[in-house]
């Protein structure tokens, strides 16, 4: 027969107004297998406690009940003081008689209170016979964290884990880390170059000693859970060693070979063999392999003639590693999206209208044009420069629904670089709206109209077309309700951030969700916006959706104090309320591995004697459960249950009803 | 000796329908405190049943539910797209569609069972959705098809 002990609380007037405790305490005394009752002016308090841990050594109780407020305020507190007494903390049960009796039914004569408060009790008292003593559930953890992406959130996260002093492995799949803020000239709203700001983090990122750079590497399979992740990086062939290359560059002045740069997004060209920018970290030249020749049809080979420590070698192929991490922070950025839908801005066909990104790379000093405003087609220095904002952005035919974000202040950032490069240069923005929601921003785009002149139209632009060498644009100036023409010499275009091309593969194999623009979703938009329903799996960045530098650092920190977090303690642990299979009713359907949304479920061999598979069971990842309980109402063969709310113990509650 | 000779009847007066609910514990349990912080006045009729998310709850509880005296049985969870467990709500309606029919078959009269979506903030839904789910059950009486179905089988 159990021994349980049931204690009522009166909170004081709280419970005690509406609900005869006395009674229910009394009444309660009468059930089979209860030894002990009480009520108690307030169960929380410190003697109250104490009488708790009395009552269950004097009586020798094998679970208790107390019946007070919600568990969400004090389930924790009893089931700590019930720990110390002796008792699994998971053979205590509190009844919500405050919250969800005393306090809605208002009965001063206390008769709807007190028989509600029975019924609740006596049910609890039911499952808790019930209850199975439980253990927590303690999980290694490997403390090494994987960085996917090498942008500014990815290198602040790093470069914040390895100060925590945790081995950190940074995954980048360019030759560079340094991610889009190496495109960008300055840097709104201070006007800081980005190049200065970031490549001292980018050299830092690679010469702590707690960071591994994977540049040119790609993540292709992720398996395990929180404090056990194996991974499988590509680290793609450089053909350059990366050990002994000392990044003279020597092979990039001689190599014969010229292709579009795709960091200057196609405004210069490079070589075959490069390194993406002057300042990249690793400073070690990669062979672009569809396009060198020796490579593809075994003519030239300059750059290994000239490379002095003889570290190219053309026969290198990729080298698949496999790591064992136990948190990944992902952060892999975003792009923009292709303007070649806009054709009525005649992006790609006027080769004088360009995105932002590459006004970035004009105005930049270590750019094309070493930072004078050059237009592309002649490289005259423009006269006039219009810049059209929400370009695809808050477009939900043509574009996206949501607002870029950034686009406002950098148009404007966009405009003062170009009067302050190109002086009596005319800029003229086409805007919607001025976002400029930031600590100041808004007086950044009051500098740029008034002190810098820029000229500001709301309206939208409807036609952009080549004129004797100018570029004309033709829209609306709504509030002089106008049609305004302007003859511009280049045209600049907010695009629309997007998600990364891949990001949803990604997401697939990291098993993270994202939304219908594919980025990343967090576990909670505002109380968990570093984490993911995945345990173990942390955000920062643009991944997220479209967010400045500021955010996007403190993102980067954020996700590597929760990795600091998880590494604190050898072991992790956990509420062990997660779903159990009987492998013995087990018949394989599949079903619960369908219903889980954490893919938990693993299909564990079951084998001989002989080492051969006889068979496949589920099997429920302690470690990646959350303790839903879907897979446990989907189960066909009734071979899954839920620890801490068994079929068993929501039964006798309904029993006891 | 089954549980149920334990059980004392100690609802006052008889003619009062009870209704049972399944709830889950991150949006209705929490929105059903709120009503109390907020000293809201609702129906007594109700007992709740915490469970971690609306998509744990297997039909049967639901059945068991009439067996053992319930006149009106309601489940209610996270509005579509707020599930605690990203998508264990969308399962619970699935199964919900799935079973309505199955229980109309079974002669359980679907202005008993009520689903419902009370999220953590909707302290007056879930005031509301007591009341009129007790008023509604109240007119049509007690069930009494299936009351002590449960104490035959278990004997």
């Amino acid at each position: 027969m159990p021994r349980i002990g049931v204690f009522v609380c009166q909170c004081g007037n709280n419970i005690a107004a509406t609900v005869d405790t006395k009674k229910v305490a009394e009444e309660m005394g009468r059930l089979p297998g209860v030894v002990y009752t009480c009520d108690y002016k307030f169960m929380c308090s410190s003697p109250g406690q104490e009488m708790l841990k009395q009552a269950i050594k004097e009586n020798n109780l094998d679970g208790v009940i107390v019946s007070a407020c919600s568990p969400h305020m004090h389930e924790k507190t009893f089931r700590k003081a019930s720990e110390a007494a002796g008792l699994n903390p998971y053979r205590c049960e509190i009844t919500n008689i405050r919250e969800q009796c005393s306090w809605v039914h208002h009965d001063r004569t206390k008769a709807v209170g007190t028989v509600k408060s029975m019924d609740l009790t006596r049910m609890t008292i039911q499952r808790l016979k019930k209850n199975r003593p439980l253990d927590k559930i303690r999980i290694p953890v490997r403390k090494r964290a994987l960085v996917i992406g090498g942008g500014i959130a990815g290198i602040q996260a790093a470069l914040d884990i390895a100060e925590g002093g945790r081995e950190v492995i940074l995954v980048e799949k360019e030759p560079s880390i340094g991610g889009n803020m190496a495109r960008l000239s300055e840097t709104f709203p201070t006007m800081d170059c980005s190049q200065c700001i970031l490549t001292p983090k980018m050299v830092e990122a690679e010469l702590n000693e707690n960071i591994k750079l994977y540049t040119y590497s790609e993540v292709e399979k992720v398996d395990g859970y929180i404090g056990n992740f194996t991974v499988r990086i590509r680290r793609k062939s450089k053909y350059v060693d990366e050990e002994r290359c000392t990044g003279c560059g020597e092979c990039i002045e001689k190599c014969p070979f010229k292709v579009e740069s795709r960091f200057e997004l196609g405004l210069a060209k490079r070589k075959v063999i490069y390194t993406p920018f002057p300042q990249s970290v690793p400073n070690v030249p990669v062979i672009d392999a569809p396009n060198c020749p020796k490579i593809q049809k075994d003519r030239c080979g300059v750059c290994a003639l000239v490379c002095g420590p003889k570290c190219i070698d053309f026969k290198m192929e990729d080298r698949i590693e496999t790591v064992e991490v136990g948190a990944i922070v992902v952060a892999t950025g975003y792009q923009l999206m292709p303007n070649a839908r806009f054709g009525e801005y005649g992006y790609g066909r006027i080769k004088d209208v360009i995105n932002g990104m590459q006004f970035e790379r004009l105005a930049s000093s270590s750019g094309p044009t070493g930072g004078e405003i050059r237009r592309p087609s002649d490289g005259k220095v423009p006269d006039s420069v219009v810049f059209i904002q929400c370009v695809g952005s808050r477009d939900e035919k043509k574009g996206v629904s949501y607002c870029s974000k950034v686009c406002c202040m950098y148009t404007a950032k966009h405009t003062m670089l170009y009067h302050h490069k190109v002086h009596g240069g005319k800029a003229y923005v086409f805007y919607m709206d001025i976002r400029c929601a930031g600590k100041r921003y808004e007086e950044f785009v009051r500098r740029a109209i008034e002190h810098d002149g820029a000229m500001y139209l709301r309206g939208r632009v409807s036609r952009v077309y080549e004129r004797d060498g100018k570029v004309i644009v033709q829209g609306a100036d709504t509030l002089s309700a106008s049609q305004v023409e302007i003859e511009a010499d280049m045209v600049v275009l907010a695009t629309a951030i997007v998600s990364r091309d891949g990001a949803d593969t990604l997401a697939q194999r990291l098993g993270i969700g994202y939304d219908r623009h594919r980025f990343y979703n967090e576990y909670h938009p505002k109380l968990k916006p570093v984490e993911t329903v995945t345990a173990g799996i942390y955000l920062a960045g643009t991944c997220i959706g479209p967010m400045d530098i500021p955010e996007s650092v403190a993102q980067g920190s954020a996700a590597a104090s929760k990795v600091l977090a998880l590494f604190s303690a050898d072991e992790m642990s956990r509420e062990p309320i997660t779903a159990l299979v009987n492998k013995a009713t087990c018949n394989a359907c599949w079903d619960c591995v369908t219903a889980c949304p954490y893919s938990a479920i693993e299909k564990d061999a079951v084998k001989n004697r002989q080492g051969e598979i006889v068979r496949r069971l589920a099997r429920v990842n302690d470690g990646v459960c959350q303790g839903c309980g879907v897979c446990v109402a989907a189960c066909r063969s009734k071979s899954i249950d839920l620890k801490g709310y068994t079929d068993e113990q929501v039964f006798a509650a309904i029993n006891a009803f | 000796m089954g549980e149920h000779t334990e059980h004392t009847q100690t609802t006052g007066n008889s003619s009062e329908p009870r209704i049972m609910a399944f709830v889950c514990n991150w949006c209705t349990y929490a929105g059903a405190d709120l009503a109390g912080t907020s000293r809201m006045e609702y129906r007594p009729n109700v007992r709740v049943i915490k469970l971690p998310c609306t998509g744990r709850i297997d039909p049967l509880f639901i059945i068991k539910a009439f067996e053992n005296g319930a006149d009106g049985v309601l489940v209610s969870g996270c509005h579509p797209g707020d599930c605690h467990y990203t998508t264990g709500n969308y399962h619970a309606r699935r199964r919900w569609i799935a079973f309505k029919n199955l229980m109309e078959f079974v002669g359980i009269d679907m202005r008993r069972l009520h689903f419902s979506w009370v999220s953590a903030s909707e302290a007056i839904k879930w005031v509301d959705l007591i009341n009129n789910v007790t008023e509604e059950v109240g007119k049509l009486g007690p069930f009494m098809e299936y009351k002590g179905l449960g104490a035959q089988a278990v004997e």
